[in-house]
Parts: C-alpha cells; sequence; structure tokens
C-alpha cells in the first residue's frame, strides 16, 4: 500500500517536471511552469522520507540527520537566493548546479563504500552476475560526471565573480585529453574485475574528475560561461540520472535523463545565438592573447561628448534607441534608464531598446533587467527587428554594451567575435556610447566603433550619467 | 553479443524510458525564445535537484555506527537541499522581473487615453 503510494507520488513528480520544463519555455506560463515542478519535487521527497522501503522491506532511518539536513539546506538555499543581486543570479545558478554535481558524486561514493564493506564480510568470490555490472557502471557514473560538473561549477562561479581569471597554457588540451583517458582506464581496471586488491583505486575516480572538471572550464573565456554553465547543467541531470539508475528510481530518472537532453539542447541555442558552434566554444580560446595584440595597435582618436550635449541630441531627436548592456546590469541603472526613456517619451521622442540576445552575462539578462524596471515589452526589440530601425534613427544610446556592438564582428575575420551576429549602431545618424572609460570589454578586444566619426564617448557610470541625462532633459 | 542483448532485454524498461525522456526534453523546449533561455537553465537546474532523493535514501539506510557513511550522506543531503531550494527561489525571483507585462500594458493605455 505505502508503496504503491510512493510510485504515485514519484509518477506525480515526472509529470510536473515535464509540465514545469514546457512551461518555462513560454514566457506567460514560465513562474507557473517554475511552480508546479517545485510542488511535484516537494511531493517526491516527502514521499521519499515517510514512504520508502529498500529491497528488505525496510523503512528509513537516521530522520534527525535527515531533517537536519534538509532545514540546514533548505535555510542557506533560500537565503542565499534571496539576497543575491541581479546581476549575480548567473554565478548563483552556477553555485547551486555544483552543489548538484557534488550531491551525486557523494551518493556514488558512499554506495561503493557499502558495496565493498559487503563484500569484504561476505568475501569477494559474490562478485558475480550481470547487475553488478551494471551497478558498478553507473556508480563510477556518478562520481565521474558528478566531480566533472561540481569542480566545472566552481571555476565558472569563480569567473563570473572575477576571482578567476582564463588560464591558457601550451599543451593544455592535450593535458586535458590525458586525464580525461586516465579516468576512462581506471573505469575500465575497475570494472574488469573488482577485487580485493584494486577496489581503493576507486577513491582515484572522483579525484582526477574534479581535476578534470577544473582543466575542461579554466581556459574558456568568462564571455562564455553561461554556455559552459547551461553544459555543466546537463551533466548534473545525467549524473541525476545515473543515481536513479542505482535506486531504480524512476523520479530520478526521468528527471535526471529530461534535464540532460534538455540542457544539451539549450547549450546549442545558447550557442546558436552567438553564431558559433558548441566545439568552437570549449575549445577555441575566446580573447586570447594573440587576438589582443592584433587589435592593439589600430586604435585612434575618440571624441567626447558632455552630458547636455547629449542631452539636447536626445531631446530633439524624432527616434532614440537605448542599447543596454552589463554596464547597466552593474550600474543597477535600469529604473534610471526607465525614467529617462518616459521622460524623453513625454517630449514626443520615440524610444526603443535594442537587445541582443547575449547582451549581459547571459540571454535573457537585459529583459529579466529591464522588465524589473517595468519597462514595456513592445519597447524591447529584438536584434533583427533592431537592426531594421537603427537606418531611421536619429540617437543611438549605448548603455554599458561593448561586444554586442563591435563592428569587428561583421568585418575583421581575425576577430575572436568574428561572425557574432551584432547591432549594427553604425546605421544611426549619431552613436553615443557609455562606458567607464576605454577598457576593451569582456572579450578583451578593441572596438572600432568607438573611434568612427559618428561616434561620441560619454564617460561615467550607467546610474549618475542616466541621472545627469534625466536632469538635463528636463530643463530642456 | 549474447549478453548485451541479453543486458538490454533486462533492462528493456529503462532504456525505454531514457530514450523517450531525451526526445520529450529536446521537445519540450524546442521553441524557447531567447529572452527565457536563463529562467529556463536555473529551472532545470532546481529539476535536477531530484538527486537530493538519493542523498534522502542514502542517509536513511546508513547504519547509526558508519560514521563515514553518516557525514557523506548529510553533506549530500544539505547539498541536494541547496540545489533544489535555491535552484527553485532563484528562478521565481527571475521570473517575477516578468510578470510586470500587464502593468506595463495599463500604463500604455492610459498613456493613449491621455
Amino acid at each position: 500500500m505505502e508503496l504503491n503510494i510512493l510510485t504515485i507520488c514519484y509518477l506525480i513528480g515526472s509529470v510536473t517536471f515535464i509540465l514545469g520544463l514546457k512551461m518555462l519555455s513560454n514566457p506567460a506560463t514560465a513562474r507557473r511552469g517554475n511552480l508546479i515542478a517545485a510542488t511535484g519535487m516537494t511531493i517526491a521527497i516527502l514521499g521519499t522520507i515517510f514512504l520508502y522501503k529498500d529491497d528488505e522491506g525496510k523503512s528509513l532511518h537516521n530522520y534527525g540527520w535527515i531533517f537536519g539536513g534538509i532545514v540546514i539546506g533548505g535555510i542557506v538555499g533560500v537565503l542565499a537566493a534571496k539576497k543575491v543581486k541581479m546581476t549575480a543570479m548567473p554565478e548563483m545558478v552556477s553555485l547551486f548546479n555544483g552543489m548538484g554535481g557534488a550531491c551525486a558524486a557523494l551518493i556514488s561514493i558512499v554506495e561503493f563504500n557499502h558495496l565493498t564493506e559487503n563484500f569484504a564480510t561476505n568475501g569477494w568470490q559474490v562478485l558475480t552476475g550481470e547487475n553488478l555490472f551494471s551497478h558498478l557502471l553507473t556508480i563510477y557514473a556518478g562520481a565521474f560526471i558528478g566531480c566533472v560538473s561540481f569542480a566545472g561549477s566552481i571555476i565558472a562561479w569563480g569567473k563570473l565573480n572575477g576571482s578567476f581569471k582564463d588560464l591558457t597554457f601550451k599543451g593544455q588540451h592535450i593535458l586535458n585529453l590525458i586525464v580525461f583517458f586516465l579516468i576512462i582506464c581506471l573505469i575500465i581496471l575497475l570494472l574488469t574485475p573488482l577485487f580485493a586488491d584494486n577496489y581503493n583505486f576507486f577513491y582515484l575516480i572522483p579525484l582526477l574528475s574534479l581535476v578534470y572538471g577544473v582543466l575542461f572550464v579554466l581556459p574558456i573565456g568568462g564571455a562564455d560561461m553561461p554556455v559552459v554553465i547551461s553544459l555543466l547543467n546537463s551533466f548534473t541531470g545525467v549524473a541525476a540520472a545515473c543515481g536513479g539508475f542505482l535506486y531504480n528510481n524512476q523520479v530520478m530518472l526521468t528527471g535526471g535523463i529530461l534535464v540532460g537532453a534538455a540542457g544539451t539542447l539549450l547549450t546549442i541555442l545558447m550557442c546558436k545565438a552567438m553564431n558559433r558552434s558548441l566545439g568552437n566554444v570549449l575549445i577555441g580560446n575566446f580573447g586570447g592573447g594573440n587576438s589582443a595584440a592584433a587589435q592593439g595597435g589600430s586604435g585612434g582618436q575618440y571624441k567626447e561628448i558632455s552630458v547636455s550635449d547629449a542631452a539636447v541630441a536626445m531631446g530633439y531627436a524624432r527616434k532614440v534607441m537605448i542599447v543596454p548592456g552589463y554596464g547597466l546590469a552593474v550600474a543597477q541603472a535600469q529604473h534610471a534608464c526607465h525614467e529617462l526613456e518616459k521622460l524623453l517619451e513625454e517630449k514626443d521622442v520615440e524610444v526603443k531598446y535594442a537587445i541582443h540576445p547575449v547582451a549581459g552575462r547571459m540571454p535573457g539578462h537585459m529583459n529579466v533587467l529591464l522588465a524589473e524596471a517595468d519597462v514595456s515589452y513592445d519597447k524591447l526589440l529584438e536584434m533583427e527587428q533592431a537592426n531594421d530601425d537603427f537606418k531611421t534613427t536619429d540617437v543611438v544610446l549605448v548603455l554599458g554594451a561593448n561586444d554586442v556592438v563591435n563592428p569587428a564582428a561583421k568585418n575583421d575575420p581575425s576577430s575572436p567575435i568574428y561572425g557574432m551576429p551584432i547591432l549594427e549602431v553604425e546605421d544611426a545618424k549619431l552613436v553615443i556610447i557609455n562606458k567607464r572609460s576605454m577598457k576593451p570589454g569582456y572579450a578583451g578586444i578593441e572596438n572600432q566603433l568607438f573611434f568612427q566619426p559618428k561616434t561620441s564617448m560619454l564617460f561615467g557610470d550607467a546610474k549618475s550619467v542616466l541621472q545627469q541625462l534625466i536632469s538635463e532633459v528636463k530643463n530642456l | 553479443m549474447n549478453e548485451v542483448l541479453s543486458w538490454i532485454s533486462v533492462h528493456e524498461q529503462y532504456i525505454y524510458i531514457v530514450v523517450l525522456m531525451i526526445f520529450l526534453g529536446i521537445e519540450v523546449i524546442g521553441r524557447v525564445p531567447s529572452v527565457l533561455h536563463t529562467p529556463l537553465m536555473s529551472g532545470a537546474n532546481a529539476i535536477h535537484g531530484v538527486v537530493i532523493i538519493g542523498a534522502i535514501i542514502v542517509m536513511g539506510k546508513a547504519e547509526s555506527d558508519n560514521y563515514i557513511a553518516l557525514i557523506l550522506g548529510f553533506l549530500a543531503v544539505i547539498l541536494g537541499t541547496l540545489n533544489v531550494v535555491g535552484g527553485f527561489v532563484v528562478t521565481d525571483r527571475m521570473l517575477e522581473m516578468f510578470k510586470s507585462k500587464n502593468k506595463a500594458q495599463k500604463a500604455n493605455s492610459r498613456k493613449l487615453s491621455n
């Protein structure tokens, strides 16, 4: 009876995960979808705690430990998720992903210990049967994938918040391959067969996997971290599915594989938005040393514009396009931006936002940010639409965006961002670029746009510049 | 060869689930607009937190004198909960921003009536 109820709990869980993902891919239903998946998760977890019976029909014990862990994890999780700033969301997702990976790896390690203790007491000759083979394989796979995901996510987290720099050195890819093959060899060695003399080698698998995770993410440029996080996300999904095999647990299996597949597709979609292939992201060293050198000599003269001149240009324009970027997010200037937009609209200036799919640190970052400031949906133009509109635009205001408006992506084949579709702001009559300094953007490459005659620079923090602009426009 | 075939028929049910879930996962998010990439990733991140169920089972099965299993299991439960709870809350916070769509539309219609 109890087991039947548990089966239904798991069924509900699996269905809500599918439904939740489906609803998450539509703006109108996304929030409800998330809640539905969370409800299903709660049902599945509670069902497991109270109704689970192992193969011998025994219920779970150690309730104190279980609830203690859930309470600690729950409180820390809610606090961390509530406190984090909008700009730091991507890091947070990466960190949570790493926790899931570590959890899967720990499960594998405990199960392995359990297995070997059993053998130590009952003798190693019981080591037969086909089930053992797949049982061991899922344990190894769980440890491997979980640890890679954990280490990789921590590095991705560190890169996004600036504590780790990109690190590339000669022979890096070869070293990665060697570590990878070592892990595969270990897995094969421990499968054929496992016995009293070699089982201690198992602990090398998680260790080497951690090393591999670090090596895997370290050379990838910070600007590509969203893609990496999405990929590691699908890895953790597969690691969770390994747990599903281990315990014959359908909800873990469906949830894990579902995320594994959806995450992989999402990773590919993100790469497509940048017009790059996944292989190019993972192997090509974005913003490496040689490209920076190639661009270094091509600087030139740029001109500055004063706040009041910029305000006049915008106040008397017919159409103004705002191109937001990471600088806007860092300065938390979305509200000031919306205020300027309203002010200009009152002066009969048409104001639109041009959103590059990868502006900010993550796809959709800008949409979330501007929606927070109550900017209307129909004011946000996607890239293709915006590129058509630039031709009839009088003033483009670029707020803390750089790589997404860099013409090198169109006309410099040696540039690391060559081929990425960009916002063609130079089609407009006047381009005002707000940046904190002339330092290159996240990809570390010089932007020729800044030196074009149409372009004027407006230096300063996005928020304070916007506030000055607002008061100047008011005085017009 | 024979072993592989028998392994497949023994695990037939799982293989079906895996294959169907792969197709479903791809199908379900196939037409997601790029605006939702980040929240979707975060939501998927929370869903793979189901791994916590494994952690609970590990914890609940551990003998009370096996300290290594207890400590590792306890850690696993904490980390799994962090993944689930944090994941869903962060996703909700991201999506909270999207609900202002209606408000913005109202503001627009007010502007038009002026």
